[in-house]
């Protein structure tokens, strides 16, 4: 019998564990965050940060040439009882609190956007219902910033929903305050030319808890940046990630777990399912475990599913610890194909291909969509998974 | 009643150097109820003939006939074949990982008898058919093969062969890697199946060991890509006594 193959050519699963004095995972950056674009330089693809993304297909995000046109795309919110949604200026105060631009594109969209969007949840508000940002792009060039602010012990759950066509720079902060409960739904669902590139920023309170999940099918290009830092003891993450990437598509997740203070807790875990001709995904996942963060408890999962040729995967894990006080630190990284005796072994069982497939997909995706915990997403992201395969057959 | 009937059957597969051929002109006919053991030394291409049926693509046939009930086997897709009722349990079954054991049956049931089996009596059909195999019942909510024992994989084959009832089951080295328990286990659950004297059953085999459990009706002396001898039960036991020497020495001249 053949063995399955189950590194695809091309791919790389590197990955490490570093214990150093000093951080990497900011110096391997080519400029120290800023809010402002000049600080950095424009990028040529080699530098850490950018070299598995290809600069040309950004339409111009990376260099300055992309400029804000009149039909960018349109937000829209719909939000329940005890929240508040506002459209302010660039000198508001609330922005850009949760975390700093820490490459050239995020920084652009923080330079460009006129105007951004803060909702802010109050205090000991518990929402029964989600609020929904609709952000649908309407053929242009956008910059943006968003806001989301939770009061303490606030509990609620936000679906951010990017569909249409657009070239899209936009950073999100998400701010919970002690003891505040916030799931965040990023759903990346483009059309085919679409161009996003983003940083989302969380700073978790005191016995926050802080859920992201990211979902990405559509796209030229995506470029995701999800980062976590706790602003006092006794915080949690869950960096959830589910992504179908087809034929030609560019589908990249960077997250950074900064464990800058005592007792948080992270637990990252990306899915990723590629088919077609130069489909590739990438995932960064950078955890710092620092110093001062004793009682630390981590642990980091990308895992890949190769369903055709010419698919091409890039997962590198990185822990860098620099206590040895820790709760426990780990990370796992693996890239597999559906391969040809799977099929058989499924199909000499008597299932036809194309159910074959799905059946393995299902089975990939079902724990991970499981974890979500909003039966309306998970319904949702079940069925755009069978139309994903429904294309491919 | 089925038959499947192996005309000069020529089997090649791709190696460094071109195609180099396997089978060469295999004849061979199972009737339901039968039961016939192919023995033969490693290396003699019993189990391309076992893989072959089944229709893997590794395996490319270049000449003679396989039918069942008249049917053209080799026109039909992997999936076609079982569903006409060939059944192969395999000597390494493959490890589907995210995909439970119970949905794994339950949509295979559903392919092969053309319909979704009734909920209730389906439950209870699985749970008899893990009882006698003496399996746990956690282990119908395990991934399939993945991280299973190379005995729990061949009860799990036979527990196939049992829910999917074929009318041909080819077992591929079903007894390799077994202790005398898990043989006499699975070799209990052939004989359910045999008895009820709807299945043809091709057993493939490097042993006698089996044998002494599944009493053969035909045993069959495969050597280099060819049956080279056939006779009833006794030559099992001549076998066992003599080894293969005589058949590899003196059946090369193909």
């Amino acid at each position: 019998m053949a063995e399955a193959q189950n590194i695809p050519a091309g791919s790389t699963t590197a990955g490490s564990i570093a214990v150093a004095a000093e951080s990497t995972v900011a110096t391997r950056m080519s400029a120290p965050p800023s809010f402002d674009v000049a600080d950095f330089p424009v990028p040529h693809g080699r530098e850490e940060e950018w070299r598995f993304t290809p600069l040309a297909r950004l339409r111009g995000l990376h260099d300055g040439t992309a400029v804000a046109s009149g039909e960018g795309v349109k937000v829209e919110v719909e939000a329940p009882e005890g929240v508040t949604v506002e459209t302010v200026g660039r000198d508001d105060e609330r922005l850009g609190k949760a975390g700093t631009p820490v490459d050239r594109v995020a920084a652009q969209a923080y330079s460009s956007f006129e105007k951004a969007g803060v909702i802010t949840v109050a205090k000991e508000a518990v929402l029964t219902e989600p609020i929904r940002i609709s952000v649908h792009g309407q053929g242009g060039v956008a910059f943006g910033h968003q806001v989301i602010e939770l009061g303490a012990f606030a509990e609620a759950v936000v679906v951010l929903d990017h569909t249409g066509d657009a070239v899209l720079a936009a950073n999100v902060d998400y701010v919970l305050g002690d003891g505040a409960k916030l799931t965040v739904v990023s759903v990346q669902d483009w059309d085919e030319n679409a161009v996003h590139v983003a940083q989302h920023n969380a700073l978790v309170g005191r016995d926050a808890s802080f859920k992201s999940v990211v979902v990405t099918f559509g796209g030229d290009v995506v470029r995701i940046h999800p980062r976590v830092r706790y602003a006092a003891p006794g915080g949690e993450a869950e960096l959830f990630g589910l992504y179908f990437t087809d034929a030609g598509q560019h589908q990249e997740h960077r997250l950074l777990v900064d464990h800058n203070t005592p007792h948080c807790k992270s637990n990252v875990a990306y899915k990723g399912a590629l088919q077609g001709q130069d489909a590739h995904a990438v995932w960064i996942g950078d955890v710092l475990i620092q110093a001062a963060a004793e009682g630390t408890d981590t642990y980091e999962l990308n895992r890949n599913l190769v369903l055709t040729d010419g698919a091409r995967v890039d997962s590198v894990p990185n822990l860098e610890i620099e206590t040895g006080e820790i709760a426990g630190a780990g990370h796992a990284s693996a890239t597999g194909r559906f391969d040809d005796e799977q099929l058989f072994y499924l199909m000499a069982r008597g299932i036809p291909e194309a159910e074959a497939r799905r059946l393995v997909v299902r089975g990939f995706f079902a724990e991970l969509v499981q974890q979500i915990g909003l039966p309306d997403v998970q319904e949702r992201l079940l069925a755009k998974i069978e139309a994903e395969l429904e294309a491919s057959v | 009643m089925a038959t499947l009937e192996i005309h000069d059957l020529h089997v090649s597969v791709e190696a460094e150097n071109g195609p180099r051929e396997i089978l060469k002109g295999v004849d061979l006919t199972i009737k339901q109820g039968e039961t016939h053991a192919v023995m033969g030394p490693n290396g003699s291409g019993k189990s391309t003939l076992a893989y072959s049926l089944a229709g893997h693509p590794k395996y490319t046939v270049t000449g003679g006939t396989v039918t069942l009930d008249g049917e053209d086997v080799l026109e039909m897709s992997v999936d076609e074949r079982a569903r006409a009722g060939v059944f192969l349990a395999m000597q390494y079954p493959v490890e589907v990982p995210g995909v439970s054991v119970s949905n794994f049956l339950r949509t295979s049931a559903t392919a092969v008898r053309g319909e979704a089996p009734k909920l209730r009596t389906w439950v209870k059909e699985v749970k008899s058919a893990m009882e006698q195999l003496q399996m746990d019942p956690a282990f119908a909510e395990r991934n399939v093969n993945e991280g299973f024992s190379g005995g729990e994989k061949k009860r799990h084959e036979i527990l196939q062969l049992e829910l999917l009832k074929p009318k041909i089951a080819i077992l591929d080295e079903t007894d390799s890697g077994l202790d005398v328990d898990a043989l006499r286990i699975v070799s209990e659950g052939v004989n359910r199946v045999r008895e009820t004297g709807e299945v043809g059953t091709l057993l493939i085999t490097h042993y006698t060991r089996i044998l002494r459990y599944i009493k053969p009706d035909f045993v069959h002396v495969f050597a280099n890509g060819r049956i080279v001898e056939s006779g009833g039960a006794e030559l099992a036991d001549q076998l066992e006594n003599e080894g293969y020497d005589k058949y590899v020495k003196g059946g090369a001249s193909a």
